[in-house]
């Protein structure tokens, strides 16, 4: 028995009905949308508080204003960006009508995880609806308390015949992902991207994939330390680490170093207090699996900061390990928790160089006063995104795409992007049935005259028109 | 190939292939290969499709004569990095997206197109600063073979090279690893394609087919509607992704239609078709076969004639098709025209609907009411609204499909984004730590409400000049009142310099 056939006929029929082409439709789904985040926001509040021990600050900021952000950028621009693009003619369509058309892609896939299990369902919905699709929302089972809200109160804030939340673990999705889709929107680990990319490839469906990776974070010689420290550590043990866009590991000078610790050790006090255990502005780790490989990880290298952890909460103490191997467990995966190690280099060149013998990563971040440093670091590595002089700020702007590269990830979203990303653009080219005259040039029989008269058209540069 | 392909990535690691410069002389070296090497060129394809000297140029060497014209004047403006609006927050710092190579690409030509299919995608991976591995269709063998001997000869040969082989080759290759494959070919093979990119999570652009509908209105000119339909139908013996599959029309315009088209064929390729230059032949047998099949149980209007040794299929058209029939089940991809006679627009929309999404969607009326109708309750890669094709030539256009007809597009601007990363890059400074406070914890009420601010709060320069204005005004006004005596003094003795120089002036 197939529990999503049902629901997916249903939103499939809602589709092809048309019921979410007009632009009013539209327009009220992302106002439900923004009234869930106003109605609801002590609610979801206690859920992130409950999953993951988010404080006021980190879900109002991270999570509710954020996606409110997105769903007031849609509703304001969703005209502007539903409008058909004029494009510049050529020669041969001077008289025509040469348009994009943004459409639906139909049926979309958008599949949430635990992290910022607000913002990673809410702002890529957005999206889908201002771009008109039908949307089935899988949300993240791990993150269990906003799973509960988002499946008991959203859809009560939504046309419920276009959308749908259904809820499993991995054996429900994998069972989900048999049926076809028109887009899938994959937020998670690379190893369960290529998962969804290859039963995306069984119905040739395009998908997004917003990945993960190890996030390198340069500290150059010349910077004032306790800037450096407040700004790493800030974006570090943020929701206790656990942030796809987190500085995983900082390369820096043995010198550089030396002045580093002492600056993270005075942040980190400064920030969650002599116990940090006791602050409520640190979060928790999502669940026991996640913790278990986490305090393996603080046997790496050697604990220069924190290293404290309680089984019975779910904490671990802002760290920072040093003295640490490449080949070491921490410096191999995404580490995805409140550890920062830090890795020797002696120059900006071998930090270069170890950053690009490695996959490339979702961000990449470099300090230094010399902006040449910076603008050096940026040029000659890849990632998805980049941020000089700080953490994440980039994705704050929604006038930036916002995705990975590689193993990374593929596509963006965030503002227009996620408009663009959830429609297909159809070319539209309306000739008039006059002119024939015209296109006589292009009809069979061919004959030495009209090549030559061809050729010559083709001697002029910038020719980018077939003369037909 | 595991060697070949680690070699083309070691010469993309020397970065060689990234500076504008290098980009731009490989493109005009490209363009020297066309003009010069024409010959060898239009032999190949000639050989491969029986195809005219004409039809190569106006098909295939045109436009891509035209897209390396159109990157060379571009690709300067394309490779800066792009400022964007910036927020509260950022106000002070630089944010810009600048576009990047990905690394290593893999084109996969198609047989029908062989030249174009393969270059024009390889136009845009090489303006797009990466190096290019190219995988030409084994069906047209001499162009296979012509472009694994003249590339070399023009382009740097550790950055793109060919590789010849069949589907033992191609499943090969496909095993390694690269940062976009680029696919032209059929649904079939586009899922294979995919599923080998998903092992390394590489993005895909999948040109894929499907068959594309041709609405027919009671309200058109039929003289011109018909030759513009055979025109796109029957080039390139109807082996064209994008050619007009079949008619969707009322009964009663059949047989206008077909005699119209009939007309038409003979106007363009003469009584004799079989001699006629200008049109082509079935690629192979397999093809061949595969299309005369397609021809059984079916009321053929006129054509129909076939020669298996010449893989000669004449221009056909069939009238009264029944949908559940063979030839309306696959892509023909050859020059049969069958008629599925509707009822009128709203079953040709129901239609086209319940199939799957073409790669192309023609429709033809003086009604402008109905194409519009037409455009806004089907999908479609694109569109060409009262005539065949021509979507494909404007390069202003993402060319690309939708469904299973494909992901992706590309021409002009679109081939250098697709074969680009755009990456978002913000540049602040270490100075100003002071305003970071407000981010830091311990957090409160107050805070969090300042988090709101930044974050909701639209940057409006209009407002924002104002409140300046209203400022300095405010300053001005304070400075002349402090000044005052000073300013007087000053004022009289401007004013006395000023009439001096005046009356001195009005001396001479």
């Amino acid at each position: 028995m197939d529990p999503f056939e049902d629901t997916l006929r249903r939103l499939r029929e809602a589709f092809h009905a048309g019921r979410t082409r007009p632009a009013e439709f539209r327009a009220a789904q992302l106002r439900g949308l923004g009234r869930f985040l106003q109605e609801n926001k002590q609610l979801l509040h206690d859920a992130l508080a409950q999953d993951l021990h988010k404080s006021a600050f980190e879900s109002e900021v991270s999570e509710v204003a954020i996606s409110q952000g997105e769903v007031t950028l849609a509703l304001r621009n969703l005209r502007a960006w539903m409008k058909d693009e004029r494009v510049p003619k050529n020669l041969a369509t001077q008289l025509d009508s040469a348009f994009i058309r943004k459409e639906p892609f139909g049926l979309v896939l958008i599949i949430a995880p635990w992290n910022y299990p607000l913002n990673l369902t809410l702002v890529p919905l957005v999206g889908a609806l201002a771009a008109g699709n039908c949307v089935v929302l899988k949300p993240s089972e791990i993150s269990k308390s906003v799973e509960k809200v988002l499946a008991e109160v959203l859809p009560r804030y939504l046309d419920q015949s276009c959308f749908a939340v259904v809820l499993g673990g991995p054996q429900e999705t994998g069972q989900l992902l048999e049926h076809r889709f028109d887009y899938i929107f994959f937020t998670g680990s690379p190893r369960v991207g290529k998962i969804v990319m290859t039963a995306a490839a069984k119905h040739l469906t395009p998908v997004t994939l917003e990945l993960g990776g190890k996030n390198p974070c340069y500290v150059d010689d010349n910077c004032d330390p306790q800037t450096v420290a407040n700004r790493v550590a800030w974006f570090r043990y943020f929701n206790a680490g656990q942030t796809c866009v987190a500085p995983d590991y900082i390369l820096c000078s043995p010198e550089m170093q030396e002045r580093l610790l002492p600056a993270l050790q005075s942040t980190i006090t400064r920030f969650y207090g002599d116990d940090p255990q006791s602050s409520p502005n640190l979060g928790r780790i999502i669940n026991q699996k996640q913790f278990q490989r986490l305090r393996a990880l603080l046997g790496c290298g050697r604990v220069a900061i924190g290293g404290q952890s309680d089984e019975s909460d779910r904490y671990i103490a802002p760290t920072v390990l040093v003295d640490v191997q490449e080949t070491e467990p921490v410096m191999q995966e995404e580490i995805f928790g409140p550890i920062l190690p830090i890795v020797n280099v002696r120059s900006v060149d071998e930090a270069i160089e170890f950053i690009n013998r490695r996959e490339k990563p979702l961000a990449l971040y470099a300090f230094s006063n010399s902006s040449q440093v910076v603008k050096r670091v940026l040029t000659q590595t890849s990632s998805g995104g980049f941020c000089g002089n700080d953490g994440f700020m980039h994705m704050t702007l929604a006038s930036l795409p916002f995705g990975g590269v590689g193993a990374s990830g593929m596509g963006r979203y965030h503002g227009k992007f996620s408009f663009d990303t959830f429609s297909h653009h159809r070319s539209c080219l309306l000739r008039s049935p006059g002119m024939e005259k015209l296109n006589a040039l292009r009809y069979p029989p061919q004959s030495p005259r009209r090549l030559r008269v061809l050729l010559v058209a083709m001697e002029a540069r910038g020719c980018s028109c077939t003369l037909l | 190939m595991e060697l070949e392909v680690r070699r083309v990535r070691q010469a993309f690691l020397s970065g060689r292939s990234r500076p504008l410069r290098f980009r731009l002389q490989q493109l005009e070296a490209l363009r020297r290969m066309v003009q010069e090497r024409e010959k060898d060129i239009l032999a190949a394809i000639a050989a491969d499709l029986c195809k005219s000297e004409f039809n190569v140029y106006s098909q295939e060497v045109i436009t891509v004569l035209g897209e390396i014209d159109f990157m060379l004047e571009n690709l300067p403006e394309w490779v800066t990095a792009k400022p964007v609006k910036k927020n509260v927050l950022t106000m002070l710092d630089e944010a810009y997206i600048q576009p990047q190579p990905l690394g290593v690409v893999l084109i996969i030509g198609a047989w029908n197109y062989p030249f174009v299919l393969t270059i024009q995608p390889l136009i845009g991976a090489i303006a797009a600063g990466n190096a290019v591995i190219i995988k030409p269709s084994e069906l047209s063998e001499n162009t296979a073979k012509m472009l694994a001997k003249l590339l070399p000869q023009y382009l740097d040969q550790d950055l793109y090279i060919v590789i010849n082989g069949g589907v033992e080759e191609t499943t090969e290759l496909l095993k390694q690893r690269f940062d976009h494959i680029f696919y032209t070919g059929n649904t079939a093979v586009g899922k294979i394609v995919m599923e080998a990119a998903a092992k390394h999570l590489t993005p895909v652009t999948l040109e894929l087919g499907g068959k594309s509908p041709c609405y027919i209105d009671k309200d058109c000119d039929l003289d011109i509607v018909c030759r513009r339909i055979t025109w796109g139908k029957y080039m390139n013996c109807g082996q064209t992704c994008i050619a007009p599959d079949y008619i969707l029309c009322e009964a009663s315009l059949q047989n206008q239609i077909v005699w119209k088209i009939k007309e038409t064929v003979k106007e363009f390729y003469g009584e004799n078709i079989k001699e006629s230059p200008d049109y082509e032949r079935i690629i192979n047998l397999r093809h061949f076969k595969r299309i005369l099949s397609l021809l059984e149980g079916q009321k053929i209007a006129f054509g129909g004639e076939t020669d298996e040794a010449t893989r000669y299929i004449a221009p056909t058209v069939l009238t009264d098709v029944d949908p559940k029939t063979k030839v309306m089940q696959e892509e023909i991809f050859g020059p049969i025209l069958p008629i599925v006679p509707v009822k009128n627009v709203d079953e040709a929309i129901n239609f086209i609907n319940e199939r799957e999404k073409p790669l192309a969607l023609y429709v033809f009326s003086h009604n402008h009411k109905l194409i519009k109708r037409m455009i806004d309750e089907t999908s479609s890669g694109g569109v060409t609204g009262n005539d065949v094709i021509m979507h494909f030539m404007l390069n202003s256009f993402p060319f690309g499909g939708v469904g299973s007809s494909g992901m992706g597009a590309y021409h002009g601007k679109h081939s250098f984004d697709t074969f680009s990363h755009q990456r978002p890059c913000l540049l602040k400074s270490l100075k100003r730590e002071g305003a970071n406070k407000l981010r830091y914890p311990p957090n409160s009420q107050s805070k969090v409400d300042w988090g709101k601010f930044f974050l909701l709060k639209r940057f409006n320069k209009e407002k924002l000049g104002l409140l300046l204005l209203t400022f300095l005004g405010i300053v001005a006004a304070v400075l002349v009142k402090k000044y005052q005596a000073v300013l007087r003094r000053k004022a009289l003795l401007i004013f006395l310099v000023v009439h001096r120089l005046r009356w001195s002036s009005k001396q001479r």
